[in-house]
């Protein structure tokens, strides 16, 4: 990724600060029901499952796996030349979360469905960005 | 079964003109449509007395042309009902909505219009340098935009990947809808791309995102279509004798709103509005004579095939491998204007417009042949996609 132009970034909210910046302390973070232990994302009021609010925010392994991908091949913006690969990538502790992210440091041709990554913290200004690399890089 | 849909008519089709870079008002490209579709139901404005519209206001980007207000501004219709926004079931959402208030007795001649300007828009912002710098993401954009995945073809692309994984799906496979919607454009004047399109010219285009290359999405463009709704009781004071039928709606949402939440192999928000379709008419898929379904890109068309039922789910490629099923003289003739691929992106509307052409018998060098009597339409997908069953008598 070109760092001399900016990417778009997230606006921060009282609501998503916590998933925003917790790459500072190199710890991926999701909210938690503490009623029926379901890890909710992206941020919600209220456990959609049993609709209870005890929600609090827990760190997970920052462990994943790749469940979808594509090779970006089109010039959409000038922070992201291409190619670049974009992935959806499924929780370690809970594969229902998934994050939509990059996976870095490996050759674009190396990405695969079913591929072990682990977050790689990308620093923006205030934001932490959660990349994906292979896993035992 | 005894069902809304029952008390509503399609008894008008308007088009403006189409096309690249028009540079064109397109609040007129609106109206041009609305009142071409009066004239073709036969009704002056004193008769109308609801308009419908998706997404809203017209919009920088080109995304909307003209919102309810835009146009009643122009129309001085005075409707005891209106209504557009962008949470409906599909594009065509909007007629959906227009048809219950049609049935419920609210109205008796709804125009639902869909104006887009994207092509325009576009150039526009070129010629004044871009866009600046680069505002906050808010919303759930921000799950997707800071990774660089800014395009549908990134967040659907990465379905498509999957389904040739768990499928075995192959480019070939949504070649064939690329170059059935191109066969069928040459036929249509009023379509922007009607080059001739081949296997190799498809495999050899550049790389959008994989796997979609540059034929696998479709084109900005400029325009504006409208469809008269009417009240079963008052079709008989339209021009037309054969006022179509709306046989059946579906829109229901069964997943997460979201682009990477729900489905990973399929376009996400079109499965339950097609199985709700199904379950609102005695008619099955093997009744459709006519498949007018929302290719934003190749890959959204095969998932609404599949959803739709005219294959099991994960035989969309061998479905379409060959092209002869889907093309005009096949078992199920497939966006037979050329879909948004090569009749360019109407925004949902020119699905529906190309069923009542065809069911109409009105469309020329297109025309599927054996006398079309059922038609089925979707739009939508990503954002909740809806599906119309249309029928003639």
């Amino acid at each position: 990724m070109s760092e001399s132009i900016a990417r778009p970034l997230p606006a921060l909210t009282a609501g998503n600060t916590f998933f925003w910046t917790s790459g500072a302390q190199g710890e991926l973070r999701f909210q938690r029901c503490q009623a029926c232990r379901t890890y909710l994302h992206p941020p919600v009021p209220r456990c959609p499952q049993c609709l209870s609010d005890d929600i609090e925010v827990e760190a997970v392994s920052g462990r994943a796996t790749v469940g979808a991908y594509t090779i970006n091949h089109h010039p959409w913006h000038p922070a992201f030349p291409p190619p670049y690969a974009v992935a959806i990538v499924e929780i370690e502790e809970a594969p229902y979360v998934r994050l939509t992210t990059n996976i870095v440091n490996c050759d674009v041709d190396e990405v695969t469905i079913g591929m072990a990554v682990q977050v790689r913290f990308e620093r923006a200004g205030e934001v932490w960005l959660p990349l994906f690399e292979p896993r035992g890089r | 079964m005894e069902k809304f849909e029952d008390k509503v008519r399609i008894t008008g089709i308007g088009m403006s003109q189409v096309g690249r870079k028009l540079m064109r008002d397109p609040i007129g490209m609106a109206v041009d449509a609305c009142l071409a579709a009066m004239a073709d139901a036969g009704i002056e404005r004193k008769d109308v007395d609801g308009l419908s519209s998706h997404p809203g206001p017209q919009t920088p980007n080109g995304y909307s042309g003209a919102g309810v207000g835009e146009v009643e501004e122009v129309l001085r219709l005075q409707p005891k009902w209106f209504n557009s926004g962008h949470e409906i079931s599909g594009h065509t959402g909007a007629v959906a909505v227009a048809a219950l208030a049609v049935a419920s007795g609210l109205c008796r001649h709804v125009i639902c219009f869909r104006s887009t300007w994207e092509s325009t828009a576009q150039a526009l912002a070129r010629g004044a340098g871009g866009g600046g710098g680069d505002p906050l993401v808010h919303g759930s954009n921000q799950w997707r935009l800071p990774f660089g995945a800014m395009s549908a073809a990134n967040w659907i692309g990465m379905y498509a990947n999957r389904h040739f994984r768990d499928f075995g799906t192959r480019r070939e496979h949504l070649g064939a809808i690329a170059i059935n919607a191109r066969r069928n454009a040459m036929l249509n004047p009023n379509a922007v791309y009607r080059d001739p399109l081949t296997m190799d010219d498809y495999l050899g285009a550049r790389m959008i995102s994989t796997p979609f290359g540059l034929y696998d999405c479709d084109v900005p463009c400029d325009g504006a279509i409208a469809i008269v709704l009417s009240h079963a009781d008052a079709a008989p004071d339209t021009r037309r004798r054969d006022p179509l039928r709306i046989e059946a709606l579906g829109g229901q949402t069964v997943e997460r709103w979201s682009w990477d939440q729900g489905f990973l192999d399929h376009e996400p928000l079109i499965k339950g509005a097609a199985e709700a379709l199904w379950a609102r008419t005695d008619l099955k898929p093997s009744d459709v004579n006519v498949a007018e379904l929302y290719d934003g890109f190749t890959f959204n068309c095969m998932c609404w095939l599949e959803f739709l039922g005219f294959c099991p789910v994960g035989e969309g490629g061998r479905f379409v491998e060959g092209g002869a099923r889907i093309a005009l003289d096949g078992e199920l003739p497939l966006n037979t204007h050329g879909g948004q691929l090569s009749g360019g992106r109407l925004q949902g509307f020119s699905f529906l417009h190309e069923a009542c052409v065809q069911l109409w018998g009105e469309g020329g060098a297109r025309q599927v042949p054996r006398d079309p009597r059922v038609a089925v339409v979707s739009s939508g997908g990503g954002a909740p996609g809806g599906a119309i069953l249309l029928a003639r008598g």
